[in-house]
C-alpha cells in the first residue's frame, strides 16, 4: 500500500481544446438530428403553438390556417384538397420543404421595368443571409428557415417574445415577421412584417405593413442591442419610394449589411404566399456577391444552368402557374436515364440560347445535363431562368431602371394616347 | 516440473532461459490449473525455498485470480470459483500459514493473494470464517505476523465493497486496527500497516462514525498518529485525514480546530510528503464546499443534502497566510518537470480553491503579501506574489478584481517582457490567462481590455511566444483566453486588425525546434483553433487563406518512411493537431453559406488527406480525423457519397475500436452525421454500418457511454432510409426492447441516474427515428406488434419520475411520432397508457418550450390517431 498520489493540475486548464472540440461535434450532432427530427415533425407544431397562445383571436388563427392549407397545382397526392392543417403534419423531406417555401412571399426576377416604377414601388436594398419566418408567441421567439429547420429559439423584444419580469409576454399576443438574418452582425432585419401582436396584416397593402413595422418594432425595443431577454437584434431595413433618390439611395446607399441585389415592392399588394409578380428582386455586380448563379463547387459554368421539370408529355416547364413550356425532352434520353415525369432536370442553354418572339420565349436550345441535385422542390421560375440569360447576355442595367424613372411623360402619355384614340 | 528451478530460470539474464521458463509456465497453467495453483501456494509457503521464487509464486497466483482487463478479470473469476474445492483450501491454508512467515516478501505477497481471493469469494459467501480466522489471535501474534495481519485487512477493505461485511465483522476490523495504531503498540512497522490498513477500512466505517464515541476514539487515534516519531505514520495518519475529510466532511466540526493546528504545524514544519498531505486536506475540504455550495446556488430544493459548514470562511484568517508561506518555497526548475509536486504547487493550488470557496473575503487576506512581494528583488518573493494573484482571479467577483487588475495590468506586461528570472515569466504569463479567462468577455462589465491597451497586450504575448518552451505555452494559453473572450463580440472584432500577425507568429511557434517541449506545439495549435472559432466574416478570407496551409502541413506528415516508434509517435501527435484544427476551421467555414462555397474547393483535397492519416496508421483510426469527416460530410452533404467507397474501411475500423472507446464514439456519432448527409445513399453501406453496431451492443468489452449514441445513431438511420430499414427491425427492435427494460428503473447514486437518462435519450431518438422513417409507407403495419411495449416503456420512464428535461422531450414526442405513424392501429392502446393522460398533461404545462412543442405535437397526433 503505497502512498497515494495527490497531485493536481497546476497552471492547466480545466478543458482541453480537444474535449471542446468533441463536445461541440456533439453539440453540431445533436442540433442537426433535433433539425431532421423537425422536418420530419414538420411545422405544423409551430402553427399549433400559435393556436394554442392565441385561443381568443379566432380571426386571427383562420389567417393561418388558410396560410397553411397547400395548394394543390403540381403535387403528388400527399397533397389533398382538404384544407386541414393537420395534413401539413403528415409530410417529411421534400414535401416539407415545398410546404414551407410556400409560407413566404417569394419575389419574381425583375426581367423588364414595371410601369409607374416611381409612383407606385418601393425599393430596398436585400440583406445577404438567411430568409425566415420569425415568430414571437407566449413567451418565447422562434425562427424557421425556409426548409422548416430551427434557426433560432430565442427570447426577443417582440410581443410575446420572451418571458419578462413584468408578464409582457401575454398569452393572446403574437408576431410573424418575414425577415433575413444576417450572419456576420448576428441581426434579424425585417423585409416584411405578416402579423404583429395579434393583429394579421396579411390583407393589408405593403404600404401599410412597412407602415407599421416602422412604427411598432422600434416601440418595441426589438431593435436595441442583445440582452438577457433580448438575445439578437432585429432591425427595420430602410424602405424608399422608389423615385430617382429612393433608388439611388437603395443602390448605393451605406448600409450596416451585405446587400444582395434590390427588392422592389408593390405598394398596393397583400402579403400572397409563393411565387408573386408584385414583389421584385433584381441584382447586377455593385449590390450582390451573387450575380451570375454557381454550381455546386461554387463556380461559375460556362453553359447557364436551368431546372425544370418533366411532365408527363415529355413537357420541360417551370415552376411558374401556369407552368411555362420550355421544350420537349427526347424519348431516348427519358429511356436511357430512366427518369419519369415529375423529375427534376438540370440542362444547360446551349449555344442556340434562348430566342424569343414578341417578348414571348420562342425556342430554348436545352442540353440535357442530368437529374437536379435532391434537394431542390421546385423547377426554376420562368423570371429567374430569364434574369439569369440577360445578365449573361444584355443585362437589365441600373441606367435602364434610372430611365425608365426619368422619363414620367412616357407614363403619363400612356392613358393620353389611349384617350386620343377613343 | 521442478518448480523452483522453473521459477528461478523465469527471472534470468539470458532471454533464452526465461523464455523457456515462461513458456513451461503457460503450459503447466493451461493443462492443470488446480494443480499448477496448488504447486505455486506450495512454493511460497515453503520456508526452506529462496525468497525469488517465492515472491514469484505468489504472484503468478496473484495473475491468475485477476487481471485490469475486464473480461480476462471475469474469465478468472469464474474459473477459480469452479475450482475444486479441497484444491482450494489447501492453497488458502497455505496462504494464511505464509502470513506468520520469517520472509518479510513472502508475507507481505502472500497478503495480497489472501485479499485477492477474499475479492472473488467473500461477495459469493465463501469464505466467510476468514476474517474471523485472521483476528483470532491478533494479540498473541509476533510484531511481524501481526503486521502481516493488518496489512491483509488492508488490502482485503481495498478489494471488496463495503456491503460484502456484515457489521459485526467491520467492527473487529476496526478494533484490531486502532489497537493496531495506538501509542501503546511499540512496534513501528505494526503502526504502520495499522495506519495503512485503516485508511482502505473508513469505507466500511459509517455506522461508528455515526456514533460520537466511537467517532471520537477513531479521530483521536488518527490525529495521535500524526505525531507520530515515523515519518511514515504521520504521512499515513495525514491521508487517512484527506480520505476522512471527503468520506465524513458533516461529522468533521468538533475536529476541525484541533486538525488546523495539526495540519499548520506540518505544513510548516515537517518533512514535504507529510506536509503535502497537511495541504491536500484543505484542497478536501474545499473540493467538498465548493460542491455543496454549487447545489445550493443551482436549485435550493430543500432535500437532505450536506450541509455546509463554512469551515474554510472561518479557517482563513489563519489558513491563508499559512499557504501563502508555501508559494516562497519553490523548486529552482518546476517549470521544466512536468512531474515535478512541491510544496508550493500544492500551496498555490490549494489557495486557489479556497478562493472559489470564499470569493470576495479572500482578496483583503492576498493582497498586501501581494504588494509586499511584487517588486522584490528575490525572484522566488516576485514569483510566489504573482502566483498568488493568479491563484484568487477566479471566485470572487469581477466588481472586486476588476480595480485590481487594471492596476496590475500594466505592471504584468512589463514582467512578461523585462523580468529576468524565467519562472516569474512563466506565472506572469499563466496570470495573464487567468485575468481572460475569467474577467474578460462579453458577460463582464467593464472591459479590462479597452482599444488603448489592446495592441500592447497583443504585442506582448507575441513576443514571449519566442521566450523558452514553457513561457511561450503559457503566453499562448494566455491568447487563447484573450480570443474567447471575443467569441461573441459581433462583425468587427477588436482582434481583426491583429489577426494576421497572430496566425503567423502561432505558425511559428508550432515551427520551433524545441515546440514538442512543455506541450507548446499543442498550446499553440489550441490557440490557433480558438483564434479560428472567434474570426468574425471580416476575418474568415483570412481562416480560408489557412486552409492550404494546413493542408501543406498535414501532407509534410505524410511524407517521411521508415519512421522509428517515437518519430511515429511525434507523427501521430501532429496529424492529430492539424486534423483538429482542420476539424474547427471545416464546422467554423461550413457554417456560412458564403465560406463555405469557397471552401468546398478544399474539399476533396482535405478528404483525400485523412484517408492517407488512417491509412499509415494501418490498425487504429485517428479520432481527430474522424470527428473531423463528419464536420466534413455535414458541409459537404449528399456529394459526401464520393468518398465512401474509400472511407467505409475506416469507419468500420472506428466502430470496431472497443480499446479507444472514444474513437468508437466519435465514429458513432460520425455515422449519424453521414446519415443526414447522404439520406437514401447510404444503403449500401448499412449492412456493415449495423452489423457492427449490433455486435457492438451485445459486447460487454465496449465501454458503457458508447451504448446510448449507437442506440441515437439506429435512429439516424431510420430516418435516412425509411422503410428499407426493415431488414434491421427485428434486430434493432429487440436490442431497445432490452435496453429499455434495463433503463426503466433506476437505482444508484447521481451518475448512474445520468447515465441511464443518457441511455433513455438514445432509446427514445431511436424510436422517433424509426417511427418517423417508417411513416408514409406501406410497411407501418411492421411496427405495431412494437407498439405496447414501447408504450410500456413510456409509462414507465414518466412513473419513476427521475428522468431529465432532455428525456421528457425525446419521451414525449415519441409518443408523437408512435400516434402519428400507426394512427388509429395504435388509437385504442394509447388511450390506455399514462403517457396519453397524466404524463402528456404534465408536458403541456411545462417551463420548458422545447418539451412543451413536442407535447402540442403529440396531442396534435393523437387526437388524430383516436378520431378516426
Amino acid at each position: 500500500m503505497a502512498p497515494h498520489d495527490l497531485r493536481r493540475p497546476f497552471k492547466r486548464a480545466a478543458i482541453s481544446d480537444q474535449q471542446k472540440r468533441r463536445e461541440l461535434s456533439l453539440l453540431r450532432q445533436a442540433q442537426n438530428r433535433r433539425n431532421a427530427q423537425h422536418q420530419a415533425r414538420c411545422l405544423a407544431s409551430s402553427i399549433l403553438s400559435l393556436q394554442s397562445s392565441a385561443p381568443e383571436s379566432e380571426p386571427e388563427q383562420s389567417d393561418i390556417e388558410i396560410e397553411t392549407v397547400p395548394e394543390t397545382e403540381h403535387e403528388s397526392e400527399a397533397f389533398s384538397k382538404d384544407p386541414d392543417v393537420r395534413r401539413a403534419s403528415t409530410l417529411r423531406g421534400p414535401e416539407a420543404r415545398k410546404w414551407f417555401a410556400k409560407q413566404l412571399m417569394l419575389p419574381e426576377w425583375m426581367i423588364d421595368v414595371p410601369d409607374r416604377l416611381s409612383q407606385d414601388w418601393y425599393v430596398l436594398a436585400r440583406p445577404a443571409g438567411k430568409r425566415c419566418f420569425v415568430v414571437s408567441s407566449n413567451g418565447t421567439t422562434v425562427s424557421r428557415q425556409r426548409n422548416g429547420s430551427i434557426l433560432h429559439y430565442f427570447p426577443s423584444a417582440l410581443p410575446a417574445g420572451a418571458k419578462t419580469r413584468d408578464g409582457s409576454g401575454s398569452a393572446q399576443s403574437y408576431c410573424i415577421l418575414d425577415c433575413i438574418f444576417h450572419e456576420s452582425d448576428q441581426t434579424y432585419y425585417v423585409i416584411d412584417t405578416v402579423c404583429w401582436n395579434g393583429y394579421s396584416l396579411y390583407d393589408c397593402t405593403a404600404e401599410f405593413r412597412f407602415y407599421w413595422l416602422n412604427s411598432k418594432l422600434e416601440e418595441s425595443g426589438a431593435c436595441n442591442a442583445p440582452s438577457h431577454y433580448h438575445k439578437f437584434r432585429f432591425s427595420a431595413v430602410p424602405v424608399y419610394n422608389c423615385d430617382q433618390s429612393g433608388l439611388y439611395a437603395a443602390y448605393t446607399g451605406a448600409v450596416p449589411y451585405v446587400k444582395d441585389g434590390l427588392l422592389f415592392y408593390n405598394k398596393h399588394a397583400h402579403y400572397q404566399t409563393g411565387n408573386t409578380p408584385l414583389v421584385l428582386v433584381w441584382k447586377d455586380e455593385n449590390c450582390s456577391q451573387y450575380v451570375i448563379d454557381t454550381d455546386g463547387k461554387g463556380e461559375i459554368p460556362s453553359q447557364q444552368q436551368l431546372v425544370l421539370e418533366l411532365q408527363d408529355d415529355r413537357k420541360l416547364v417551370t415552376s411558374d402557374d401556369p407552368p411555362v413550356l420550355f421544350g420537349c425532352l427526347d424519348g431516348d434520353i427519358i429511356e436511357k436515364s430512366g427518369i419519369q415525369s415529375g423529375n427534376l432536370l438540370r440542362f444547360a442553354i446551349g449555344d442556340g440560347g434562348l430566342s424569343f418572339v414578341d417578348g414571348k420565349l420562342e425556342k430554348a436550345d436545352l442540353v440535357y445535363l442530368g437529374k437536379s441535385n435532391r434537394a431542390r422542390v421546385f423547377a426554376d421560375s420562368y423570371s429567374k431562368v430569364i434574369f439569369q440569360f440577360m445578365v449573361r447576355h444584355s443585362p437589365l442595367k441600373m441606367d435602364d431602371l434610372l430611365a425608365s424613372i426619368n422619363s414620367p411623360d412616357d407614363q403619363e402619355k400612356i392613358p393620353s394616347d389611349i384617350e386620343m384614340v377613343g | 516440473m521442478e518448480v523452483t528451478q522453473v521459477l528461478l530460470n523465469a527471472q534470468s539474464i539470458d532471454g533464452a532461459v526465461r523464455n523457456n521458463a515462461e513458456e513451461s509456465l503457460k503450459q503447466f497453467q493451461e493443462q492443470n490449473l488446480p494443480g499448477f495453483l496448488l504447486v505455486l501456494s506450495g512454493e511460497l509457503v515453503n520456508e526452506e525455498k529462496p525468497v525469488e521464487t517465492r515472491k514469484l509464486a505468489g504472484l503468478i497466483l496473484k495473475n491468475a485470480l485477476d487481471a485490469k482487463d475486464q473480461q480476462r478479470k471475469v474469465e478468472l473469476v469464474q474459473r477459480w470459483l469452479l475450482l475444486d474445492g479441497n484444491a482450494k483450501s489447501q492453497i488458502k491454508s497455505g496462504l494464511l500459514k505464509t502470513l506468520s512467515s520469517p520472509v518479510s516478501d513472502a508475507r507481505s505477497t502472500a497478503s495480497q493473494v489472501v485479499a485477492k481471493v477474499a475479492g472473488i469469494e467473500l461477495p459469493h459467501k465463501q469464505w466467510p470464517e476468514l476474517v474471523v480466522s485472521l483476528l483470532s489471535n491478533v494479540h498473541q501474534l509476533p510484531a511481524h505476523a501481526k503486521q502481516a495481519t493488518l496489512e491483509t485487512l488492508g488490502y482485503l477493505c481495498e478489494e471488496v465493497s463495503p456491503d460484502v461485511i456484515d457489521q459485526d465483522q467491520v467492527n473487529k476490523i476496526l478494533t484490531a486496527v486502532v489497537q493496531g495504531m495506538s501509542a501503546s503498540e511499540g512496534n513501528i512497522d505494526v503502526r504502520l500497516a495499522a495506519t495503512r490498513a485503516l485508511y482502505n477500512a473508513l469505507g466500511f466505517a459509517q455506522a461508528n462514525f455515526s456514533n460520537d464515541m466511537e467517532r471520537d476514539y477513531l479521530m483521536r487515534v488518527v490525529c495521535e498518529a500524526t505525531q507520530s516519531p515515523d515519518v511514515r505514520v504521520r504521512q499515513a495518519a495525514f491521508e487517512c485525514l484527506v480520505s476522512i475529510s471527503s468520506t465524513y466532511y458533516e461529522k468533521l466540526a468538533p475536529y476541525i480546530q484541533d486538525i488546523f493546528n495539526i495540519t499548520a504545524k506540518a505544513v510548516r514544519e515537517d518533512e514535504e510528503p507529510v506536509a503535502l498531505q497537511a495541504v491536500e486536506f484543505w484542497s478536501s475540504i474545499c473540493d467538498e464546499e465548493i460542491d455543496i455550495l454549487e447545489e445550493y446556488g443551482g436549485d435550493f430544493t430543500g432535500d437532505s443534502n450536506i450541509p455546509c459548514f463554512y469551515f474554510i470562511k472561518q479557517a482563513i484568517p489563519a489558513l491563508v497566510p499559512m499557504l501563502l508561506e508555501t508559494l516562497l518555497k519553490q523548486e529552482e526548475d518546476q517549470d521544466q518537470d512536468e512531474g515535478a509536486w512541491n510544496i508550493a504547487m500544492a500551496g498555490g493550488t490549494c489557495l486557489g480553491l479556497v478562493a472559489r470557496t470564499v470569493g470576495d473575503d479572500i482578496v483583503p487576506l492576498v493582497v498586501p503579501f501581494i504588494e509586499e512581494n511584487i517588486t522584490k528583488p528575490d525572484w522566488r518573493q516576485r514569483e510566489a506574489a504573482t502566483y498568488a494573484f493568479g491563484s484568487i482571479l477566479e471566485g470572487p467577483s469581477p466588481e472586486k478584481l476588476i480595480p485590481l487588475v487594471n492596476v496590475a495590468l500594466t505592471f504584468m506586461l512589463t514582467a512578461l517582457t523585462k523580468d529576468p528570472n524565467s519562472h516569474v515569466k512563466d506565472t506572469t504569463a499563466w496570470t495573464l490567462g487567468r485575468i481572460f479567462e475569467f474577467l474578460h468577455g462579453s458577460a463582464v462589465d467593464t472591459p479590462i481590455i479597452t482599444q488603448a491597451n489592446c495592441q500592447q497586450i497583443i504585442t506582448v504575448l507575441l513576443h514571449s511566444m519566442k521566450d523558452t518552451p514553457n513561457v511561450a505555452e503559457k503566453a499562448c494559453g494566455a491568447l487563447y483566453f484573450l480570443a474567447q473572450g471575443y467569441e461573441e463580440v459581433g462583425p468587427s472584432s477588436p482582434l481583426t486588425p491583429f489577426f494576421q500577425e497572430i496566425v503567423q507568429s502561432l505558425l511559428t511557434v508550432t515551427h520551433r525546434e524545441d515546440a514538442r517541449e512543455s506541450r507548446l506545439r499543442t498550446a499553440a495549435y489550441e490557440t490557433l483553433n480558438e483564434v479560428a472559432r472567434c474570426s468574425t466574416e471580416e476575418t474568415a478570407p483570412l481562416v480560408l487563406q489557412l486552409v492550404p496551409v494546413i493542408i501543406m502541413e498535414l501532407h509534410n506528415t505524410l511524407e517521411g518512411q521508415k519512421l522509428s516508434s517515437d518519430e511515429k509517435e511525434k507523427q501521430g501527435e501532429l496529424q492529430g493537431l492539424l486534423c483538429g484544427c482542420l476539424q474547427v476551421i471545416i464546422q467554423k467555414l461550413g457554417s456560412s453559406e458564403s465560406t463555405k462555397h469557397v471552401f468546398m474547393q478544399y474539399a476533396d483535397q482535405i478528404m483525400g488527406l485523412f484517408l492517407k492519416v488512417f491509412a499509415c496508421r494501418s490498425a487504429t483510426v485517428h479520432e481527430e480525423a474522424m470527428l473531423a469527416i463528419g464536420a466534413l460530410a455535414y458541409a459537404t452533404g449528399p456529394d459526401f457519397a464520393k468518398y465512401m467507397p474509400e472511407f467505409y474501411r475506416y469507419l468500420e475500423m472506428g466502430l470496431q475500436n472497443f480499446e479507444e472507446y472514444q474513437v468508437c464514439a466519435v465514429t458513432v456519432g460520425v455515422v449519424g452525421d453521414i446519415c443526414r448527409a447522404l439520406e437514401e445513399k447510404i444503403v449500401p453501406y448499412c449492412d456493415g454500418i449495423m452489423t457492427h453496431l449490433l455486435k457492438n451492443l451485445s459486447s460487454n468489452q465496449l465501454h458503457r457511454s458508447v451504448k446510448p449514441p449507437i442506440f441515437s445513431c439506429f435512429g439516424d438511420i431510420a430516418l435516412a432510409v425509411g422503410e428499407y430499414f426493415e431488414k434491421y427491425l427485428m434486430w434493432a427492435m429487440s436490442a431497445l426492447q432490452s435496453a429499455a427494460e434495463l433503463s426503466t428503473h433506476t437505482a444508484g447514486d447521481d451518475e448512474l441516474i445520468e447515465y441511464i437518462n443518457t441511455l433513455r435519450n438514445g432509446i427514445l431518438e431511436a424510436y422517433s427515428g424509426i417511427f418517423q422513417g417508417f411513416k408514409n409507407s406501406p410497411k407501418t403495419q411492421l411496427l405495431i406488434p412494437y407498439a405496447p411495449h414501447i408504450l410500456q416503456f413510456l409509462d414507465g420512464i414518466y412513473m419513476e419520475k427521475d428522468m431529465d428535461d432532455v428525456v421528457m422531450k425525446a419521451a414525449i414526442g415519441v409518443l408523437g411520432d408512435l400516434a402519428d405513424t400507426l394512427g388509429s392501429h395504435a388509437g385504442s392502446l394509447i388511450q390506455q397508457s399514462v403517457s396519453s393522460k397524466d404524463f402528456l398533461n404534465e408536458c403541456l404545462s411545462s417551463e420548458d418550450l422545447m418539451i412543451k412543442e413536442s407535447a402540442e405535437w403529440a396531442k396534435l397526433a393523437i387526437t388524430r390517431a383516436i378520431s378516426v
